[in-house]
């Protein structure tokens, strides 16, 4: 009630009462242009200080389980805002995204273990393929909208799992080895030590929150959102929808292949079921939907609060075999899902306006 | 001769047995306002979709600016310049109201910031420079209205389709989007626009088509067309016998 007073008394003064007060209605655009980069630059800035802040966690931090959850929570942030991409700017719920971090994880790993290339080539190989897959299942898919596009994802993924459990040559279900070797950045491969991992997950998340922003005030960032908001009316306006949503399939493929390459070097194993299952494409979406789906900081806050609640549960109940820790973990979600259903952004969005356009996205 | 802007020739498109435009031609010259009249199911939006892309005619042609465009999308339309509204407003509701702009200003400047700065100067045009960073769901429902309007003209259109764009409105709102609409012809825009209320309508347009049953029925000057008894007799009906 509040807010609808409110509103309606902007608009009030917004409105010109008269055409000739129009001229005095303009805003100085230069101030405007610079708010706006100031904005962004302040983005960054906090960005920047969280990314120095995690990189200096290790020092506090030397329980190898914990920074296992670290590691997890890094890649699970850099994996959802890859998913954000195509799901959160351009509206395209993915829920098959296991496929690309399995092709990442198989293809990085079958080019090391049989032909011994190092593992920073398989996933760019990888995230290439995977690309182009997107665009493959994309070509038919993306005629289809809403939630047959969502069905499809799930059953081309199941698909995919299931062709890779009948594929000899990748192990089958038996799955693949990385062999020991010693410790090496050029092989990814480190025994005991977690901080190359660490690092590594650090630079990936980083890399994925430079990219999405990037693309926030890019032509692609402005037309995904208009895709995803009505996708008839930004035709009229020359956004090509078709084109739009097969850019965006392709680059968040691309980066969720890498980080399935990242997850085999760091496991140092691989089967279908461990890297292809459906619960890797419902981890992979629900950071960015918990966070705040299609905001740049969704996917991190949500990985922050969901990782290490999944991972903590797991060793605190799951023992039992009861499902108590399941069980904590799905009220914990629906909690956060009913208190906040804009997304965890929102707690930080004080100003009226922005909370009001997070509510907005929440309802689509 | 000059050439027309746009030429709708023998235009007919069916939906299943329903006949929505049958046989429809009209031409609109550069520079002028041409409104698109006719009682509710006559067709006006049909033949609106069909010019703005939304689906191709059953038969028949559509040329602009000397150009056969029946069979393109409506993304390479706008390219050509053809812009238009929505007679149910489709604003990005996720995206602030400069940042709706800028996805119309992206048409013809590759980089976000020129498109920003493009869009705030057509935000000034249209009033809604004080609502630049307010989220679009805020908009009251003529704001949002203008806000179509200023989308729609960061494409920079030479022909600008306006669906019904003042339809809703109160008297003095209404007054203010026929302010605009002339302040945007002034800038040298062609309009097109679909409108149900005659009193706004008929002062604004410099021509007038009356489409009835899928057909044109009558066309001329505003004045014209308000004594033509088919016209009288189809649409207008005793109201404006009387007067």
């Amino acid at each position: 009630m509040v807010e609808q007073k409110l509103s309606a008394q902007n608009a009030v003064v917004a409105a010109p009462a008269e055409p000739e007060s129009r001229e005095r209605d303009s805003i100085d655009h230069d101030a405007s242009l610079r708010g706006f980069a100031r904005r962004r630059h302040r983005e960054l800035a906090v960005a920047a200080v969280a990314a120095v802040a995690v990189a200096l966690l290790p020092l506090a931090i030397h329980d190898v389980y914990l920074q296992n959850i670290l590691v997890l929570t890094l890649m699970y942030a850099a994996l959802s805002q890859s998913w954000n991409i195509l799901g959160g700017y351009c509206g395209q719920i993915s829920l098959g995204h296991a496929i690309y971090f399995g092709i990442g994880a198989y293809m990085s790993t079958l080019l090391y273990t049989h032909a011994g290339l190092t593992p920073w080539f398989g996933m760019v190989i990888g995230g290439g393929v995977a690309a182009l897959i997107a665009l493959t299942l994309g070509y038919p898919f993306f005629r289809l909208r809403g939630h047959y596009f969502t069905i499809a994802t799930i059953v081309v993924a199941e698909t995919g799992l299931l062709l890779v459990l009948n594929w000899d040559f990748a192990g089958g279900a038996q799955g693949i080895q990385i062999p020991y070797g010693p410790d090496s950045w050029a092989h990814l491969q480190f025994a005991r030590d977690k901080l190359p991992y660490i690092y590594f997950a650090l630079g990936f998340a980083v890399l994925t929150f430079i990219v999405t922003f990037a693309i926030e005030d890019s032509k692609w960032g402005y037309w995904w959102r208009a895709v995803k908001d009505n996708a008839e009316a930004a035709e009229s306006l020359g956004v090509v929808v078709f084109r739009s949503k097969m850019a965006a399939a392709a680059l968040s493929a691309f980066f969720t292949a890498i980080g399935g390459s990242f997850y085999a070097a760091f496991v140092s194993y691989i089967d279908p079921d461990s890297v292809m299952g459906f619960q890797f494409s419902l981890l992979i979406a629900l950071p960015a939907v918990l966070g705040g789906i299609g905001t740049l900081w969704g996917p991190a806050l949500g990985a922050l609060v969901l990782i290490p609640l999944t991972e903590l549960t797991r060793s605190s109940f799951g023992g039992s075999g009861n499902g108590l820790d399941l069980i904590i973990y799905g009220v914990l979600i629906m909690v956060i899902s009913l208190a906040r259903p804009e997304g965890l952004t929102s707690l930080f969005a004080r100003r009226r306006g922005a909370r009001a356009g997070l509510e907005a996205r929440a309802k689509q | 001769m000059s050439a027309h802007l746009l030429e709708v020739r023998h235009v007919t498109r069916r939906f299943g047995g329903l006949v929505a435009n049958s046989d429809v031609s009209l031409v609109v010259e550069e520079g002028e306002i041409l409104g698109l009249i006719g009682p509710n199911g006559a067709g006006k939006s049909t033949l609106f979709n069909l010019v703005a892309g939304l689906y191709p005619p059953t038969s028949g042609n559509i040329v602009f600016a000397g150009e056969e465009i029946t069979r393109l999308a409506a993304p390479a339309r706008c390219a050509r310049g053809i812009a238009r509204t929505f007679q149910v407003v489709r604003s990005f509701d996720s995206m602030s109201v400069v940042e709706n702009v800028i996805v119309g200003a992206l048409m013809r400047r590759a980089g976000a910031r020129e498109a920003r700065h493009k869009a705030l100067q057509v935000l000034d045009l249209t009033g809604l420079s004080r609502r630049a960073e307010a989220p679009a769901v805020e908009l009251t429902p003529p704001e949002k209205r203008r806000l179509e309007i200023a989308r729609a003209l960061a494409t920079e259109p030479k022909l600008l389709l306006l669906d019904e764009a003042l339809a809703g409105l109160t008297p003095s709102e209404a007054r203010e989007g026929v302010e605009l609409v002339r302040l945007i012809r002034r800038r040298g825009v062609t309009i097109v626009m679909v409108e149900h209320v005659m009193e706004v309508v008929m002062p604004l347009v410099d021509r007038a088509v009356v489409l009835d049953l899928g057909k044109v029925l009558a066309q001329g000057s505003p004045t014209e067309v308000v004594r033509d008894k088919a016209v009288i007799e189809a649409y207008l009906g005793a109201r404006h016998r009387a007067a």
